[in-house]
């Protein structure tokens, strides 16, 4: 049975994890199509973090099932290059690779892992920096920028690996509040052009903006989920509209 | 040059200062000689000690017990004994059990001479603490990074070479730098099995020359140039290696 675009690009169905004894996820299922933007909220600790790590296997799963594009993830045999080839993802610390440029954080990985022409990747990389508003950047160092700037290039970064679904994990988390609104129009940017996104973030105005869907956990579970107007407007779960009351 | 001999040749007759590398050919040339078998084996066992800090701290990591613990095993032997003990136990111990070969006079030596056991006692003594420097290094990479270069879908080997070791190569070079000072000093112990290196070569011109005082001051000068070179060297590679907002 191969993967077609009706069925979800992403599918999670009963995920349990555990850190030792630290249950972390309890039973998540999900379910993201082509194109769709997701949003996780939740409060700290209910493992939302954990929840898109176990997508692209940085973190594996004790029990339950991840596909994605078809693929089980959760199999010890799954070739990793492959998955990682269709799922990017971006960091709340950004995690550029310090000792490069802008340019050569984006252009690293298409040239070492894809083994793609090197003239060719730099002209897609430029257009990339272009893309995320760095123009004139390409070439300072990472502790050059502010971390708005880095985490574009993060971005810029994942993107040049054409990804079919990217990952963003509290991307916004660690930034100054002035420097927030311009990664948040980049990713903007990239659900309008259709990029399927899978978001884990407190920014709740723009989870409303953006999101397709809307997905609140808590304690490893997934409590409430709907798209944003009423799951804003309508949350039906006493721990939502707690937490919602908490930070709206 | 004539007149810088023949001026050390009067210095000699003048005060008894004797530095007769100075103005005596046969000596100079023994001298040189000597200069450049210490420059040349520096130099290899430099080359090889980093090699061996760079795969050993590579297999440090490795997912196999075994191999971790060779590894350390290794590290222990070589950092608990003497150096020179080592260089005996490779040149006598080791080498009269390898097969020997027959030499360009129809007779027998061994596969290796004084230099190559030198060379390979002493590499694998700094080499022993360059694993644990790198090893150090590694460990100050942020796991973050290295998981970033992961879900890029990078390989350990890919991420080893292109993402750790750079990063740790620029955290450990002060201590790679001591370790590297004290590499080119101990080669002075391959004067323990007649390699032709510099003090080797000064104790065969003091014992012509029966002027043990001044070829002792020469070489203390001789090596705290060489040493001063190679320092400043390093400072200057520490300098270039450095990213522009990090560390």
């Amino acid at each position: 049975m191969s993967w077609t675009t009706a069925d979800p690009m992403v599918s999670l169905k009963d995920v349990h994890k555990s850190f030792g004894e630290l249950k972390v996820l309890n039973g998540v299922s999900l379910d993201v199509m082509k194109g769709d933007v997701i949003c996780i909220i939740g409060p700290s600790g209910s493992g939302k973090s954990t929840l898109i790590r176990c997508i692209n296997a940085l973190n594996d799963i004790q029990q339950g099932s991840i596909l994605v594009e078809g693929q089980e993830v959760n199999d010890p045999k799954v070739d990793k290059l492959e998955l990682r080839k269709k799922v990017g993802m971006v960091f709340q610390q950004y995690n550029l690779f310090p000792h490069k440029t802008a340019l050569q954080n984006v252009m690293m990985a298409p040239v070492r892992v894809l083994k793609q022409d090197k003239v060719k990747v730099e002209e897609v990389a430029r257009a990339l920096i272009k893309k995320v508003r760095l123009e004139g950047k390409e070439n300072a160092y990472p502790g050059e920028l502010s971390g708005g700037q880095q985490q574009r290039v993060a971005i810029a970064r994942s993107l040049a690996m054409q990804p079919d679904v990217i990952l963003f994990d509290e991307v916004t988390a660690a930034l100054d509040p002035e420097t927030v609104g311009e990664v948040l129009q980049t990713i903007k940017d990239l659900a309008e052009d259709g990029m399927t996104c899978i978001l884990v973030t407190h920014e709740m105005a723009f989870a409303r903006e953006v999101a397709d869907h809307i997905y609140f956990t808590d304690r490893g579970v997934i409590v409430e989920h709907g798209p944003p107007e009423t799951f804003f407007q309508n949350a039906q779960d006493p721990r939502t509209k707690e937490f919602l009351s908490q930070i709206l | 040059m004539e007149m810088v001999y023949e001026w050390f040749r009067t210095l000699y007759q003048e005060t008894g200062i004797n530095l007769p590398f100075l103005y005596d050919e046969y000596d100079r040339n023994r001298m040189i000689d000597g200069l450049f078998t210490t420059i040349k084996l520096s130099l290899v066992c430099l080359f090889f000690s980093i090699i061996i800090g760079v795969i050993g701290a590579w297999l440090q990591g490795s997912s196999f017990k075994w191999t971790r613990r060779f590894v350390s095993g290794y590290i222990q032997l070589f950092r608990n004994t003497p150096p020179l003990v080592q260089l005996y136990f490779f040149y006598f111990a080791i080498g009269t059990l390898l097969p020997r070969v027959e030499n360009d006079w129809g007779g027998q030596s061994p596969i290796f001479g004084s230099f190559a056991w030198a060379a390979i006692s002493l590499s694998f003594f700094a080499g022993a603490f360059n694993v644990e420097i790198f090893r150090s290094g590694i460990e100050a990479v942020p796991k973050s990074t290295v998981e970033a270069a992961e879900a890029l879908g990078f390989s350990k080997l890919q991420i080893y070479r292109d993402i750790t070791l750079p990063l740790a190569f620029r955290v450990v070079l002060p201590a790679l730098n001591n370790n590297l000072v004290n590499l080119v000093k101990t080669t002075t112990l391959a004067y323990a099995i007649a390699v032709p290196e510099m003090l080797y070569e000064a104790n065969q011109i003091w014992s012509d020359n029966v002027n043990v005082t001044e070829m002792m001051v020469f070489l203390l000068l001789a090596y705290f140039v060489l040493v001063g070179i190679l320092v400043s060297g390093m400072n200057r590679w520490e300098r270039a290696m450095k990213i522009p907002g990090y560390g």
